[in-house]
């Protein structure tokens, strides 16, 4: 507890009818004042409104509050709002808490209106036990180095370099291939413009290799990041030889990559004549067709949006914790298949029909699909690989196409209509398979390295979906392109900017503050055991003179440590082993 | 029907949720925007992860009368710090054996991942713990 006595102040929101119209406020305003170190409680029509806020902070100031707890919505939306309401009014934000009865209570209590008035006081109660111990904190300020590391040469990875270096930041752009570009490098034309890429490619190559802020380090792989925003330390390996480089922000582009299927996988690599899209594509810009083919199949959603995977290569993966969970979720994809609509695929098997029918337009070009998922502008794509006479047809996704070897070459893949259920019978020349794109298995190394969690997918995971999609859970360290999911190439360059403009507003401020929920030793009840250091997913930890030590700008505030610390001597701040167990102990008791 | 009316004239249980700020709060969140309802006994508590969770709060809870406790976190995998739920999951396992032993029934306890998108299963795990927990009667050790 804070040196002086505890005076809080309780504001109950009615949010209009939304928790006022079920729930009793005033009776709970009430309620609040009876309740230990309470010195002040009203209730407010709209606490976030101006007139609510001004009414806060008047509070505040009137009756010296040193705790405020609004009782209200979600923390997950409104605390930062209410945080700086009460910074306004003088008072350190650490010093306020959010009691949630909208979204915990009234809205999901509608018609149990007295339980839940009496819920809604349980949960005002909890809020005053744990706001009773809170303490105010500093939020302390790092350095942030104007140097930056772009992973992955791909498109994503080159914007992402060329956007920083017209910001005026030196950049690190390091590629494990030996030759920028990524998967455009392996591709023929773009749709929907039909561009060639090497048109689109090789003058962005070009501008990259000469602008003078940005070093290309090609046939180079992160081996190790140490340090933390603002101030990484990164080892980069190329052909055994190693360079440091120091930098303060970190994008990742690694990009995906395109799914080769196992052998036997719909008769690929058994029969000749079977390929991918991305071989097709091969294919067309080396003008090595022989004999134009009288009949394509292209067949969509190979390995994707269902179970068919049989091969992922899990070699390579280290037997750490990490590592096997992450083997646990790649197991499952080789059981289930990549569950995923990759977005692309629809698109690029309309391109390359559209591409064979201009060099053949005697061919006959079938695309057997499930959906056909075309959005935006590429609607009118679609439209257009139909005017030139591409047959698109709905078969049964769930028997698999069987293909079958016929003399002299041929092909005969069966399928079934799905609007007449009908066994269609389609003798061809070439089947293509249309594939999903894939993590790099490198990936999983680089996030371990870097501590961002992987999706379910497989894919990098951005710290909110919706709100920070460029962002991961390691501050300063930002996304581009399809490392987080699939994306073609307008949408990696829209992630290429804007991660490059979140990682440039970090430098271009040169400081930046934490939030103060890290852990803190208490070096009398430390005995130097290590459990901390070797728990902790961030490397914030670590042992000197027999006693554990916090490294502040790493701790990411999960509180790991502080419930596996065997002598307690670990404290996560803001959500110590008191102010849980406050709220534990006012759950459970009516009267504190 | 009746007989579960009668029950619940007779006991309401009170049911401790921990809940990590990312996916399982945002879950309770999600159930509230929904307007899922689901019975009033369950308190939250929010952790920012489920990894925070000390065993000792949890055994706090049931040495303090609780009826019944939630723990609850991101998906395998999907963890905002990337394995608290696993230490957690290795503490849970734990924590049911430690319960046998203090006379606690081990089913009062109960682990579940909850997405930030899982709005129903957020209140289907709570109106089936409420129901679970009000056939097992009070906590024991409260009427020593």
């Amino acid at each position: 507890m804070g040196k002086e006595e505890p005076r809080i102040g309780v504001f109950v929101c009615y949010c209009g009818v939304n928790i006022g119209g079920v729930v009793n406020v005033p009776d709970v305003v009430k309620y609040a004042k009876t309740l230990p170190n309470v010195s002040y409680s009203e209730g407010n029509i709209y606490t976030c409104s101006e007139a609510g806020l001004a009414s806060l902070k008047k509070a505040i100031k009137e009756h010296s509050l040193n705790r405020v707890i609004v009782a209200s919505c979600t923390p997950r939306t409104h605390e930062p709002l209410f945080r700086s309401a009460c910074r306004e009014a003088g008072l350190n934000h650490y010093l306020f808490e959010m009691a949630n009865i909208r979204e915990q209570c009234s809205w999901v209590h509608a018609h149990r209106q007295e339980k839940a008035t009496k819920k809604a006081k349980d949960i005002v109660r909890m809020a005053v036990a744990r706001a009773t111990w809170l303490e105010p904190h500093d939020e302390p300020e790092l350095e942030i180095k104007d140097t930056s590391l772009v992973v992955g040469g791909g498109i994503a990875g080159m914007t992402a370099a060329l956007t920083l270096a017209d910001q005026g930041f030196k950049t690190y752009l390091v590629e494990k291939e030996p030759e920028l570009g990524g998967n455009l490098r392996g591709l023929h034309k773009l749709y929907p413009t039909m561009q060639d890429t090497r048109d689109i490619l090789e003058p962005i190559v070009k501008s990259v290799k000469a602008n003078k802020l940005i070093e290309v380090l090609t046939s180079t792989l992160v081996s190790d990041v140490k340090g933390y925003v603002g101030n990484f330390k990164v080892t980069l390996s190329s052909n055994n030889e190693k360079k440091d480089v120091e930098v303060g922000t970190i994008i990742v582009a690694c990009g995906a990559k395109n799914y080769t299927p196992p052998k036997g996988l719909y008769q690929y690599g058994v029969f000749p004549n079977i390929m991918t899209q991305l071989e097709l594509d091969a294919l067309l810009r080396e003008e090595k067709i022989k004999k134009p083919p009288e009949r394509v199949v292209m067949i969509q959603c190979v390995g994707a949006r269902k179970g068919e995977i049989r091969a992922v290569d899990l070699a390579g993966f280290p037997k750490s914790d990490t590592a096997r969970l992450l083997a646990k979720i790649l197991k499952a994809k080789k059981e289930e298949g990549w569950p995923y609509c990759s977005k692309i695929c629809c698109m690029n098997a309309i391109k390359n029909a559209i591409l064979v029918k201009d060099k053949f337009p005697q061919t006959d070009v079938i695309i057997l699909y499930g959906d056909v998922r075309v959005y935006k502008e590429y609607e009118d794509f679609y439209s257009m690989a139909r005017e030139s006479q591409v047959k698109f047809i709905k078969h049964i996704e769930e028997v698999t196409p069987e293909i079958a070897q016929e003399p002299e070459g041929k092909l005969t893949v069966t399928a079934y209509d799905a609007l007449s259920g009908q066994e269609l019978r389609l003798p061809c020349d070439w089947v293509v398979l249309s594939t999903p794109l894939i993590p790099h298995k490198e990936e999983v190394l680089l996030a371990r390295m870097l501590k961002i969690p992987i999706s379910s997918d497989g894919f990098l995971m951005e710290a909110h979906v919706k709100l920070r999609p460029v962002d991961t859970q390691t501050d300063g360290i930002f996304l581009a392109g399809a490392g987080s999911g699939p994306k073609d190439v307008p949408e990696s360059i829209v992630s290429a900017k804007a991660a490059a403009a979140r990682a440039g507003t970090l430098m271009a401020n040169k400081k930046m503050r934490t939030e103060a929920l890290t852990s803190v030793v208490d070096e009398d009840k430390c005995i130097g055991c290590g459990l901390c250091e070797e728990i902790c997913t961030y490397g914030a930890h670590y042992l000197e003179d027999a006693k554990s030590h916090t490294i502040a700008a790493l701790c990411r505030g999960c509180g790991a440590c502080a419930a596996e610390c065997p002598r307690r001597a670990i404290s996560m701040q803001h959500f110590t082993d008191e102010q849980v167990l406050a709220m534990v102990k006012a759950a459970l008791t009516e009267e504190s | 029907m009746m007989q579960e009316a009668k029950v619940e004239a007779e006991f309401e249980p009170t049911i401790l949720a921990f809940c990590c700020n990312w996916c399982s709060y945002a879950g309770a969140d999600l159930a509230g925007t929904s307007r899922f309802e689901y019975p009033t006994n369950v308190r939250i508590i929010r952790v920012m992860c489920s990894g925070r969770l000390d065993p000792t709060f949890v055994l706090s809870a049931f040495r303090w009368g609780a009826d019944g406790v939630l723990i609850t976190g991101c998906h395998p995998g999907d963890c905002h710090y990337v394995q608290g739920n696993y230490m957690m999951e290795r503490r849970f396992a734990f924590l049911k054996e430690a319960l046998t032993h203090l006379g606690i029934e081990p089913e009062r306890l109960k682990l579940e991942w909850i997405s930030a998108g899982e709005g129903e299963k957020f209140a289907a795990l709570i109106r089936d713990a409420t129901q679970r927990i009000k056939q097992l009667g009070p906590n024991p050790l409260k009427a020593t």
